[in-house]
């Protein structure tokens, strides 16, 4: 029986981090290099003479995307220890 | 020596490089040649999926299709990088640990049906095949542009050379010449984009030189890029001149799109842990961004080098004269793919909007009849960077031999998923159970052999409608597969009904929608409505409708979940064990 409750809590744990993991990219790539770039260029920084999201378009999102999946990796290979379903 | 030798030497290396690897690497047994034993390290991975990944549509094209349209074509370059997030986090580690050799297996097995199976085989089979016609034709255009032989020479050379490692090695010979190719593309893109980023910025780093100041003007490179060609009236560079909502589909159908691609998918069976599969998916995407972080800057910088070339002092000022264009205009206006006409007589060359209204009372005031440079195939952008840049003729050799890679690495990893599909998921599974092991390896080299003459038929003669079948590939991987990939995971209780019902569903409603559009089965003038913006449902536009039709997908999967029952409670315990990574390795032998 505990067992199966470690599985159930691992499982939570991993939606829990994906879900955060989607958010951050849906903000880098649709939020602020599309649907919130005019709220972006309202702000006095620009970067190399255009606005962010102009940026956050061409550069930016993919960034974030490579930071993302190595995050998770790094989270999950601790999570995976810490509830015993690493692979030996 | 002359530039055709030095290309002929450069291609001929790296096709013996090819050749040699797939000598090295044979495959002796069926895990080798689908998954290359599982013993592939997640860094080469990487750089293999990269490979896989980045086609010809990526090598030559990216950078044309960024430049003539500027901000809004981001969609490009997010979507294709942003899809890697979706496989790390919801495919790849799942598909690897389940520990079979094909996508359609895993939907076969998961939702215990051979009818999903087959309608997996079919989607993939549709989505691979329209994919690798592109490539051929890539490579054969590739081949008669750099070694002067024709069209159908070039197919044959390209095809011999793919059926040599993809025949012999499988994914084992596919993956290690993969890394190769990585190798020489990278190398042949980087170069050129670096020798252009320190002409105009001083900038080494291309997607630093895009940020930073254009040396000649002082002023930062793309508020003198938005300058000049806001003077010729053309729209800036920066701006937003589509709909917001169609860039937000259209990117959301790319990173769906690319998840869902089948020979993508399968790369992540190669890596030995499941953990590999998410840090392989990692590596695969800072490959992958290397290409993709400099292409935005060569297109900027290519189009801003257009027009300084046609316009030496200044937008407002006279253009060249005709006798005064650099040898990479003449060279090129003999492919035909650039193509200058006089219009007005005077001798000079007028490049600008002449679509604009608000620009036409300043062109008929500078005694201007009409934009002069008529066609500019935004192909030749990557292609004639290194003459552009005025760099030595071993980096144009590099160029071809790159270009090749691209297309080459990317058709052989199509050809395995089709290849397997037939061989592992038809033959083995539904028509001839009983096969050994040694008969269905053989049977995978001859579907292969197959597979690759279908592609070289179709590449000689492809269909008129090469952007089209981009369209429908990642469409369709959008609104069949990856939605059914995913719930088969995260849905315990997704049955069979709601997964064929699902898939069936994804397939009919975008097939339908693009093919109202773009004619059915793209026979042009069969379309029911003109493929215009008012005539578009919700002003989605076709090419955005694979997001729609995987939410179609899920919707229809759920329904029909609901109406029927549960699955079995063998199946459920399946999902169970596929959601953790322990006990991945017993699926090494299977």
């Amino acid at each position: 029986m505990t067992l199966d409750k470690t599985a159930a809590a691992y499982w939570k744990a991993n939606i829990r981090i994906i879900f955060i993991c989607l958010i951050i990219w849906a903000i880098s790539s649709f939020g602020f290099a599309i649907l919130l770039r005019p709220a972006l260029a309202a702000l006095p920084i620009t970067f190399g003479g255009v606005d962010l999201g102009f940026w956050f378009a061409q550069q930016g999102s993919i960034l974030i995307f490579i930071g993302i999946i190595f995050y998770y990796t790094w989270y999950m290979n601790r999570l995976d220890q810490e509830f015993d379903v690493d692979e030996k | 020596m002359d530039q055709f030798t030095l290309n002929l030497i450069v291609v001929g290396a790296s096709f013996a490089l090819y050749i040699g690897i797939a000598i090295w690497a044979r495959a002796g047994t069926t895990s080798d040649f689908y998954t290359a034993s599982r013993g592939v390290n997640p860094i080469v991975n990487g750089a293999a999926t990269a490979a896989d990944w980045m086609s010809a549509a990526s090598f030559i094209s990216m950078a044309g299709l960024i430049a003539f349209v500027g901000y809004g074509n981001s969609s490009f370059l997010m979507g294709w990088t942003g899809g890697y997030v979706l496989l790390a986090l919801l495919l790849a580690p799942y598909l690897r640990k389940f520990g079979r050799f094909t996508v359609p297996e895993f939907i076969g097995d998961r939702f215990y049906s051979q009818s999903a199976r087959i309608v997996a085989v079919i989607c993939l089979l549709t989505i691979s095949i329209t994919y690798v016609i592109g490539q051929m034709a890539g490579a054969g255009v590739a081949f008669s542009r750099f070694l002067e032989v024709d069209n159908t020479t070039g197919l044959l050379i390209a095809s011999g050379v793919v059926f040599m490692y993809a025949v012999m090695g499988g994914m084992k010979g596919i993956t290690y010449t993969q890394l190769a190719q990585y190798c020489v593309l990278i190398t042949a893109y980087t170069i050129p984009a670096v020798f252009i980023s320190i002409q105009l910025t001083g900038n080494p780093v291309p997607p630093l030189g895009l940020f930073s100041t254009h040396a000649e003007s002082g002023l930062p490179l793309l508020t003198k890029l938005d300058q000049v060609l806001v003077e010729l009236g053309f729209h800036d560079y920066t701006g937003l001149h589509s709909s917001t909502m169609n860039m937000f589909l259209f990117t959301l159908s790319l990173m769906i799109g690319t998840a869902g691609l089948p020979h993508v998918i399968i790369r992540f069976f190669t890596v030995p842990k499941v953990s590999d599969a998410r840090k392989s998916a990692g590596w695969a995407l800072v490959f992958i961004a290397l290409l993709y972080l400099t292409a935005p800057a060569v297109g900027a910088m290519a189009r801003l080098n257009i027009v300084t070339t046609i316009f030496p002092n200044g937008t407002t000022e006279q253009p060249i004269e005709y006798s005064a264009q650099p040898d990479w205009m003449e060279t090129w206006a003999q492919t035909g793919l650039l193509a200058f006409e006089d219009k007005n007589g005077d001798g000079r060359i007028q490049y600008y909007n002449d679509n604009s209204e608000e620009f036409a009372a300043t062109a008929a005031e500078r005694g201007w009849e009409g934009n002069e440079m008529v066609t500019f195939n935004r192909d030749i952008l990557v292609l004639a960077n290194p003459e552009i840049a005025q760099l030595p003729g071993w980096v144009i050799a590099l160029i071809a031999a790159g270009g090749l890679a691209a297309a080459l690495s990317t058709a052989a990893g199509l050809l395995l998923a089709i290849s397997s599909a037939i061989s592992h998921d038809l033959l083995k599974s539904v028509l001839m159970p009983k096969i050994t092991d040694k008969q269905e390896l053989m049977a995978a080299r001859i579907s292969m052999a197959f597979a690759i003459a279908l592609a070289t038929i179709l590449g000689l003669n492809p269909p008129g409608f090469a952007a089209q079948v981009v369209a429908l590939a990642f469409g369709l991987a959008a609104a069949t597969l990856f939605p059914a990939l995913m719930m088969g995971i995260f849905s315990r209780k997704m049955n069979r009904q709601g997964a064929i019902v699902g898939m069936l569903a994804g397939l009919t409603m975008t097939l339908l929608y693009i093919f109202t559009y773009l004619g059915w089965f793209f026979i042009p003038d069969t379309n029911m409505l003109a493929n215009t913006p008012e005539n578009w449902i919700f002003g989605i536009s076709p090419l955005s409708v694979g997001a729609i039709g995987a939410v179609v997908n899920f919707t229809a999967a759920y329904i029909t979940m609901k109406l029927t029952g549960e699955p079995p409670e063998h199946i459920q315990e399946l999902v169970e064990s596929i959601r953790v990574p322990r006990g991945a390795e017993a699926a090494v032998d299977h």
